[in-house]
């Protein structure tokens, strides 16, 4: 097993054991910062597709944060209210069902990254990051100025949805359900980047016009790479908005796109466990130093400037050295 | 809606319009000699508008808040070049993108260290303020016209400079071939520093300027940044002419498609479902525009392909 292997095993099994020793000394907070941590990291497993796999700069994945986010919280606003999201042509309820709201979130974030990736991938570099950008601010001001979910205000959800067979407001057991979508998340993107969808992207992104040479078009497969990326991290919003039992427009801001990217940074660009670290270190770098300093982002801002100036492969290439396999 | 008013919206329309400006001709600028895309050109407008706040709170006079403004944006333009940015000139967009969004956290939290959460005030001064009677009898902010003629002598100037003066012309040379004018024997990490600073000073004045009649507050840059990268995408990264056509398309856009589309959606729609659709399009306006001219030309109106 490479040192990377062991690394990841200790990262995995180190953010199980710590809510479940939590869950023991009876520290629900605890049991909570590590549910934000999974959650965050499947966010930050949805933007690395098209970060790392893909070296697509996507500077508004906040757009499909918190489109899964709006999922949650118009769904389950109906189910509270019982009134129906719409009567004609065919009648749709609210629901209160987490698998239902993961499934409208995943579509919904796909969805929207279909347009916003077909629009924004016929350009590439600086303009990419700014466009991508530009979109997640106009969904900001869109949910902004649109009064029927709460506007400015943002929507609050009195009860946590539920799922089949589990008690979802036990912190414990949401912990679980976090922690096992972002296993399968994982799991589902380390597959992703060796089969020959995965080897194409990786290859468009070092060489397009090799790639095009040998038939593949790199743009149809970036925007596939794009609308999966969008689709995990809009299941991650759902959960987030689910954690919170609360929705507002600030999930759209363009300070959680610098976040995810930041915490996928921190953790390792392209490394599987990357965006895991790099949550877990935010989390802690935030209770740790907010703790201390009210402004505690300063020492964020002087640490990130660090890292992408003298530490270039995160936390996980920090300690696991660099790659085996060089691209 | 009367004439009047549309015209009174016009004028708004371009007054935001020529303060966006200010804002994308430094990114643009920055962009087209050195290749960066700086997120913390929001961070120097804000700073530009605590310093003319902090010197007119000090000394009351308006034109040295302005001067404070550009001479606190320069020279945090010029610090910031010399410890980072400088670093970060022949990395990838990427890392570029992570230490300038560093550098916001930075600059945000360190002001809100100075100065607090609480927002500022910067006056406008007696010879600025009240309204001032147009030809056609409308009544429009003195304050405002100010901003507007301010705004286009600042892009004439800049115009000037680029088209007639010597660092203009290695401005120009810089953005079709840079090694080539470092080998000419141009010192080229003075000329950086020249222009980082540059695009910072129009930055603080945009900051100070705009202070006047919103507040001065922590986070007050990045939404008028992402409207300037707005603008550059439309009008082309790197040309400072299409930075001001894209400017004035997306002010008056965004100021008539407020005003105008609530009152279209009437037409045909009872007034408060009118009202939530109008404003609601209305604040996506920009994007779609910016969306459509990509759609068109995806290198920007004056961008080169």
């Amino acid at each position: 097993m490479s040192r990377e292997a062991v690394l990841n095993g200790v990262i995995a099994l180190g953010l199980l054991a710590v809510p479940l020793w939590a869950w023991a000394a009876d520290e629900p907070f605890v049991i909570t910062l590590a549910t934000r941590v999974a959650i965050l990291a499947l966010a930050g497993v949805g933007l690395n597709i098209a970060l790392g796999l893909g070296g697509l700069v996507s500077f508004g994945h906040a757009a499909f944060f918190g489109i899964g986010g709006y999922a949650m919280g118009i769904l389950a606003s109906h189910a509270q209210s019982y009134e129906p999201l719409m009567e004609w042509p065919v009648l749709i309820e609210g629901t209160r069902s987490m698998p239902v709201i993961w499934l409208v979130a995943v579509v919904a974030s796909a969805l929207a990254a279909l347009v916003i990736g077909a629009l924004s991938l016929r350009t590439s570099g600086v303009y990419f990051i700014m466009i991508t950008l530009a979109f997640a601010q106009m969904l900001y001001y869109f949910t902004i100025s649109w009064p029927a979910y709460g506007g400015e205000d943002g929507l609050s959800i009195y009860l946590r949805n539920s799922f089949p067979g589990l008690n979802t407001l036990d912190p414990i057991q949401f912990f679980a359900i976090c922690y096992a979508i972002l296993l399968a998340a994982l799991f589902f993107t380390a597959r992703l980047a060796k089969s020959p969808f995965g080897l194409a992207l990786a290859a468009a992104r070092q060489n397009a016009a090799r790639v095009e040479a040998v038939g593949i078009r790199p743009y149809r497969v970036r925007l596939v790479a794009f609308v999966i990326s969008a689709a995990l991290t809009g299941l991650a919003g759902a959960l987030f908005a689910d954690l919170n039992r609360f929705v507002s427009p600030a999930m759209f801001g363009w300070n959680i796109s610098g976040e995810i990217m930041v915490l996928v940074i921190l953790g390792g660009v392209a490394r599987l466990f990357g965006p895991v670290a790099g949550a877990a270190l935010f989390i802690l770098l935030e209770n740790v130093l907010g703790g201390i300093s009210e402004y505690w982002q300063v020492f964020l801002g002087l640490l990130l400037l660090g890292v992408v100036l003298f530490a270039r492969g995160g936390l996980v290439g920090l300690i696991a050295g660099r790659e085996a396999t060089h691209d | 809606m009367s004439a009047l008013l549309l015209i009174e919206q016009v004028l708004n329309g371009l007054q935001f319009g020529v303060m966006l400006f200010l804002m994308a001709a430094g990114l643009t600028l920055v962009f087209g000699v050195m290749g960066l895309i700086n997120l913390a050109h929001g961070s120097l407008y804000m700073v530009g508008a605590f310093a003319a706040a902090a010197v007119a709170a000090a000394t009351g006079s308006f034109l040295l808040a302005l001067a404070a403004s550009l001479t606190a944006a320069a020279l945090a333009g010029a610090l910031v070049e010399l410890a980072v940015i400088r670093r970060l000139y022949d990395r990838d967009h990427l890392d570029q993108v992570l230490a300038t969004f560093a550098l916001i956290l930075i600059f945000s939290e360190g002001t809100r260290w100075l100065f607090g959460s609480f927002p500022l005030y910067l006056d406008i001064p007696d010879y600025l303020s009240g309204p001032v009677t147009l030809p056609g009898g409308i009544r429009y902010p003195l304050y405002r016209l100010a901003l507007i003629v301010i705004g286009l002598l600042v892009a004439a100037g800049l115009f000037l400079l680029i088209a007639r003066t010597r660092l203009g012309m290695r401005i120009r040379a810089g953005q079709s071939d840079r090694e080539m004018i470092a080998a000419l024997g141009v010192n080229i990490s003075a000329l950086y520093t020249m222009v980082f600073a540059l695009g910072a000073a129009l930055a603080g004045l945009a900051g100070a300027l705009v202070g006047a009649i919103q507040s001065v507050q922590v986070g007050m840059g990045e939404p008028v940044l992402i409207l300037a990268f707005v603008v550059i995408v439309i009008g082309g990264i790197g040309s400072v002419r299409g930075a001001l056509i894209g400017a004035l398309l997306v002010g008056l856009t965004d100021t008539l498609g407020g005003a105008l589309l609530p009152s279209f959606f009437s037409l045909f729609m009872d007034p408060a479902s009118a009202t939530s659709v109008g404003s609601a399009l209305a604040s996506m306006l920009i994007y779609i525009l910016m969306a459509g001219v990509l759609v068109v030309r995806p290198s920007g109106l004056f961008g080169r392909v």
